[in-house]
């Protein structure tokens, strides 16, 4: 052996927050080797044969239950969706008693999504299942930040070093959360921008550099991180007008000018068109959003095999 | 490297290997008259040098380049339920569709036969080859499964208490086939 090679050992993924450097490696290696099974004639391998996994969504979401469900497939898990409409949530049934109901069904992974920060840490402690959190309100959404470095170090080869501008509503995203942990930790410098209304008060104390205009937050980045402005989760308007926004922070070619030539821009979707992604970028030659999503089910393959070998030890 | 494994013998020098690859290389050229189908598979970690020596030696015989392809079985193990922690996934690279070709499993230890079942389900699920069959450099017997190698480097007799250790260059500091025992802890 050259390397030290480490071994998972975490039960669940709830957040990025307590995740060594080392543990992120290996999360992002062992999703580069699953990379290739959604290349084969035969996107399946029988690796989960026999394990179940709960999908449960009390948030709308497309594409990361989808992707969860793909991962999911591709290693012969069988699988079964949960979701706020048509589920006994509905009928006032409370979430202690929803996950023991769960846990009575003995699956061995759950993956969850919640509007509430540390519902999944409730259930992780809970349930003697392996649990994956999907997002949980504006607190974390590790398989995104995952993802995102995936993409990234498939561009630049390393994550130390990079400068890294997240913008837009800074406030109300998990995935911002996420991805500072991750980037700081790997040694990337992080730059989040958006208007003051989104920016949240002690932001830098997380470790990163705050800007108020674009053009100060994306100046020599590497990486563009732009973020969907969250209308459902407001509650109010944070700025005057969408036009405004847009004109304000919103990436356009001309703007993107300031960042590095070999810039990528990236977008955790569902991108508004318009609103803080020109469409000219969005599908320009420097947008790497759709890879994003390919390599979205690689890394749930990755963390659904990793953790599915430590729930089988102990139960 | 293990716990409680101590050395017992050498049984191939660096050159002795040579020697038995060299023959091996032989027995497949001679089983295949046309080479332009055929494909060497190793199995991770050390059937890949394995079979890169066996490509090698069957190029400087024949002077056909054969390509070699790497099988990570790990997917497929029929032991992931078992074992504490999942092990390193490394990865799998075909060089070329095994639609119709004829492939050489190329494997340092044949054993009790369970990583060739493995191999054997995974490659299935790449296409249908022509033909599989079974290169060892090492077959040390006490078979679990139905399934023996088309090409031996070399027989050996083993008790289960023993490990075959095989190193090469391109993966170790050494280049040799040792037999180590497993001591019980004291």
């Amino acid at each position: 052996m050259t390397t030290e090679t480490i071994r998972w050992t975490r039960k669940d993924l709830l957040g990025i927050a307590e995740l060594s450097p080392a543990e992120i490696e290996l999360l992002l290696d062992t999703a580069e080797s699953f990379s290739e099974v959604g290349e084969r004639p035969i996107k399946k391998v029988p690796t989960l044969r026999g394990k179940t996994v709960i999908n449960l969504f009390f948030e709308a979401s497309t594409r990361t239950r989808s992707s969860f469900e793909i991962a999911e497939k591709r290693l012969s898990a069988d699988n079964l969706n949960f979701s706020t409409s048509g589920s006994a949530l509905e009928k006032g049934e409370s979430l202690i008693d929803t996950a023991l109901n769960l846990q009575a069904m003995a699956p061995d992974l759950v993956v969850i999504r919640h509007g509430s920060p540390g519902v999944p840490h409730m259930l992780a402690r809970r349930i003697g299942a392996g649990i994956i959190n999907a997002g949980d309100g504006a607190h974390e959404h590790p398989t995104q930040a995952l993802l995102d470095a995936f993409t990234i170090r498939r561009h630049k080869k390393r994550l130390a070093g990079l400068r890294v501008a997240i913008i837009g509503d800074i406030e109300h995203s998990r995935v911002v959360r996420s991805n500072i942990h991750l980037l700081t930790k790997m040694g990337a410098t992080v730059v989040v921008g958006g208007p003051r209304t989104l920016m949240p008060v002690d932001i830098e104390k997380l470790g990163v550099e705050v800007a108020y205009t674009l053009d100060d937050a994306i100046r020599g980045a590497d990486v563009v991180m732009m973020l969907r402005i969250q209308l459902e989760r407001q509650g109010r308007m944070s700025f005057p007008s969408v036009k405004e926004y847009f004109r304000l922070f919103g990436l356009s070619r001309e703007r993107l000018r300031i960042a590095k030539d070999d810039v990528i821009v990236m977008h955790p979707g569902p991108m508004n068109r318009g609103v803080e992604i020109a469409s000219d970028v969005a599908d320009g030659s420097d947008s790497v959003i759709l890879e994003q999503v390919t390599h979205g089910v690689s890394v749930r393959m990755a963390v659904l095999y990793l953790l599915s070998g430590v729930t089988s030890e102990e139960s | 490297m293990h716990e409680n494994l101590t050395p017992k013998n050498t049984i191939l020098d660096a050159k002795q290997m040579a020697r038995i690859i060299r023959r091996m290389a032989g027995e497949i050229t001679e089983t295949h008259k046309d080479l332009s189908d055929l494909l060497l598979v190793g199995i991770r970690t050390r059937g890949v040098p394995l079979a890169e020596k066996l490509a090698a030696e069957i190029e400087r015989m024949e002077g056909v380049k054969v390509p070699v392809g790497i099988l990570d079985i790990t997917l497929y193990r029929d032991d992931l339920s078992t074992i504490a922690a999942q092990p390193e996934v490394k990865g799998t690279h075909l060089p070329r569709p095994i639609e119709g070709a004829v492939l050489v499993l190329c494997d340092d230890v044949l054993y009790t036969g369970r990583t060739v079942r493995a191999a054997l389900d995974e490659l299935i699920d790449f296409g249908r080859p022509r033909a599989v069959q079974l290169a060892v450099l090492i077959d040390r017997g006490h078979r679990e499964l139905p399934i023996q190698a088309d090409v031996v480097g070399k027989k050996v007799p083993t008790s289960k208490d023993e490990v075959i250790e095989v190193t090469f260059l391109s993966t170790d500091a050494t280049e040799q086939v040792r037999i180590l025992e497993r001591k019980p802890p004291k």
